[in-house]
């Protein structure tokens, strides 16, 4: 008792003078990410304002924090302007989004279920293979895939961005195959006895358990969908078949210059919505998605 | 939950995996063995390609444009992807300091890097307008003359490495997590043991978290390599070429100057830098499997 009651003794000026250190590198820290939030956030503030200003607004310079009245038309003159169909391009995007999620999560379920359940000769070398294409970049294989999708007939419309979704993504594979190795296979023995296929046991047993992991998937893959813009410029030529990325791009472009600044902030902040909304609600799935597979 | 083998297990195995095998040899093996034959060739489409060995590469080696495209890339790689890493780890140890509002911190950080590129591209192309953009004025604050920013082939890229730190949320989730995952326990040893802060920062948290700044360093290095949206968005390669990006080149001379086999020739290349770099992550995670294991 007592050689310890002297240690705690001993201890206490240090930790003492530790205490204070600790608090000093708190309030360091503390003033340096206010800064840094503060840098972070004001271009996103700045673009929330300059949508909300009129046209006349815009020229005022130094530029204006806040418009004098929020100009909310802007945002409704998106939608009305013919020339710019701003509202076929997000529908566009969402059939493309809603599609490559449904498809990605699917495919790469079964994937990951046959890699997680069943050891053959060739399963090792398989799940290598998987491995190895996911950091393999697009740029890489575009061009073919491009004449591949164009001698399909499939130039200028939405499928040649919607259907490669449906052959599983490695990233996706990986994660759930690590989920679906983690099930006790004791499960697996309980819905055999009760007669299961195996189809059935991936559809009744497994994937109403992997909720949590399909979720994140499901996120990933809409945002990666969503912000795409390469593949777009590839395949579609008109206005009308635009997603929101190159139909923003577009509005922007010298040769078209569709929309001044206000409209074109009101563009992307409509764009960055349902992404914002998916963050609002699954926060938790994003950020362990992210630190899993390092997807940004 | 693994089996052992049986003919029927084996059935049911290429059957849960036959989307990806379809996928894998129609959609990545093909093209990869297509592009490879066409960069021997002259292809425009219209005519049938014609084999020229290696005349494309011969033509990349003397092509000014080409050589242009990697230093862009490469002076915005090694520029962007370092101070990217380590402000974002700096971030990371500034919120682990358990500083009140950690939450509000962290979200605030990311939220920028929800944002798509090309809205980014777009806001940041307005912010560094040099007549009406925000950031002249700021800079004008301290007393310095406007710069026209994307204007001008001394700054343009600079600005593009400037946008690119808007995008650093992500990087920092995953140093915090890393954070976290030190033992505490580690860290309490080393101040027995009469270790400072910065000095059991030096010798127990930094080797921790080194695999996921590895990770991080490489997954960052390939991904800039393929910078595409702010070239396409913003500059169009301009002001003479100065942000003329690697993957930017390749889709010019493909979709524009119809040079399938030339770009064939360069986008091969690229895919063969990026398996030296995934290589280089293979070797270097030899480590990490060993970090893991002797925990």
């Amino acid at each position: 008792m007592s050689p310890s009651a002297t240690a705690g003794l001993q201890a206490q000026p240090a930790s003492r003078a530790g205490r204070r250190e600790q608090l000093w590198s708190k309030a360091v820290s503390l003033i340096l990410l206010l800064l840094v939030t503060a840098a972070m956030l004001s271009p996103l503030a700045f673009m929330v304002s300059t949508s909300l200003k009129t046209s006349k607004e815009l020229l005022i310079y130094p530029p204006q924090l806040l418009p004098d009245a929020p100009a909310w038309g802007n945002y409704a003159e998106l939608f009305r302007n013919g020339e710019i169909k701003f509202g076929q391009q997000y529908m566009n995007s969402l059939i493309v989004a809603v599609s490559a999620v449904v498809g990605t999560v699917l495919s790469s379920a079964l994937v990951a279920f046959g890699f997680a359940r069943y050891r053959t000769k060739a399963s090792g070398f398989l799940f290598l293979l998987v491995l190895s294409t996911m950091m393999l970049p697009y740029p890489a294989i575009m061009i073919p895939q491009f004449l591949l999708f164009t001698k399909l007939g499939l130039h200028d419309s939405l499928l040649p961005l919607i259907l490669p979704n449906f052959f599983g993504s490695a990233y996706m594979i990986f994660l759930l195959k690590q989920f679906f190795s983690t099930m006790p296979s004791e499960l697996y023995e309980a819905g055999r006895i009760d007669g299961c296929s195996e189809f059935r046991l991936f559809w009744n047993l497994t994937l109403p358990l992997a909720g949590p992991a399909m979720a994140t998937v499901a996120i990933f893959t809409f945002i990666g969908s969503w912000n795409d813009l390469l593949t777009p410029v590839l395949y579609l030529d008109s206005q009308e078949n635009f997603t929101l990325p190159i139909g923003l791009a577009s509005m922007m472009s010298s040769k078209f210059r569709l929309a001044p600044w206000n409209l074109l902030m009101a563009a992307s902040m409509l764009t960055a919505v349902p992404i914002i909304l998916l963050f609002a609600v699954a926060q938790r799935r994003f950020v362990e998605g992210i630190v899993l597979t390092g997807i940004k | 939950m693994k089996r052992t083998i049986g003919a029927s297990q084996s059935r049911a195995f290429y059957a849960f995996i036959s989307p990806w095998l379809i996928g894998f040899a129609v959609l990545t093996l093909l093209p990869i063995l297509a592009s490879l034959y066409y960069s021997f060739t002259d292809y425009d489409v219209i005519h049938a390609p014609a084999w020229v060995g290696l005349g494309n590469f011969r033509e990349l080696f003397h092509d000014e444009q080409f050589w242009n495209s990697i230093s862009v890339t490469l002076k915005y790689t090694f520029i962007s992807v370092p101070l990217t890493l380590l402000l974002s780890l700096l971030l990371a140890i500034l919120i682990n300091q358990k500083v009140p509002f950690q939450g509000f911190f962290r979200t605030a950080i990311y939220f920028p890097s929800m944002i798509s590129g090309v809205a980014m591209s777009l806001l940041f192309t307005w912010i560094f307008n040099p007549q009406a953009g925000p950031f002249n004025y700021v800079l004008s604050l301290f007393g310095m003359d406007p710069i026209p920013w994307l204007l001008d082939e001394r700054f343009a890229l600079w600005a593009l490495i400037v946008m690119s730190l808007w995008g650093m949320g992500a990087g920092m989730l995953i140093f915090l997590a890393g954070l976290q995952g030190v033992p505490a326990s580690l860290l309490e040893a080393a101040r027995l043991d009469g270790a400072g802060r910065l000095r059991s920062f030096w010798h127990v948290t930094l080797p921790m978290i080194s695999p996921v700044f590895l990770f991080q360093l490489i997954v960052g290095i390939i991904d800039s390599f393929q910078v595409f949206t702010q070239a396409y968005t913003i500059t169009q390669g301009g002001p003479n070429y100065t942000t003329w990006f690697y993957v930017y080149n390749i889709y010019i001379s493909a979709f524009k100057n119809f040079r399938y086999g030339y770009a064939s020739a360069m986008a091969w290349l690229l895919l063969a830098a990026v398996l030296l770099i995934t290589w280089f992550i293979l070797k270097a995670s030899n480590r990490f499997v060993y970090y893991e294991g002797s925990r």
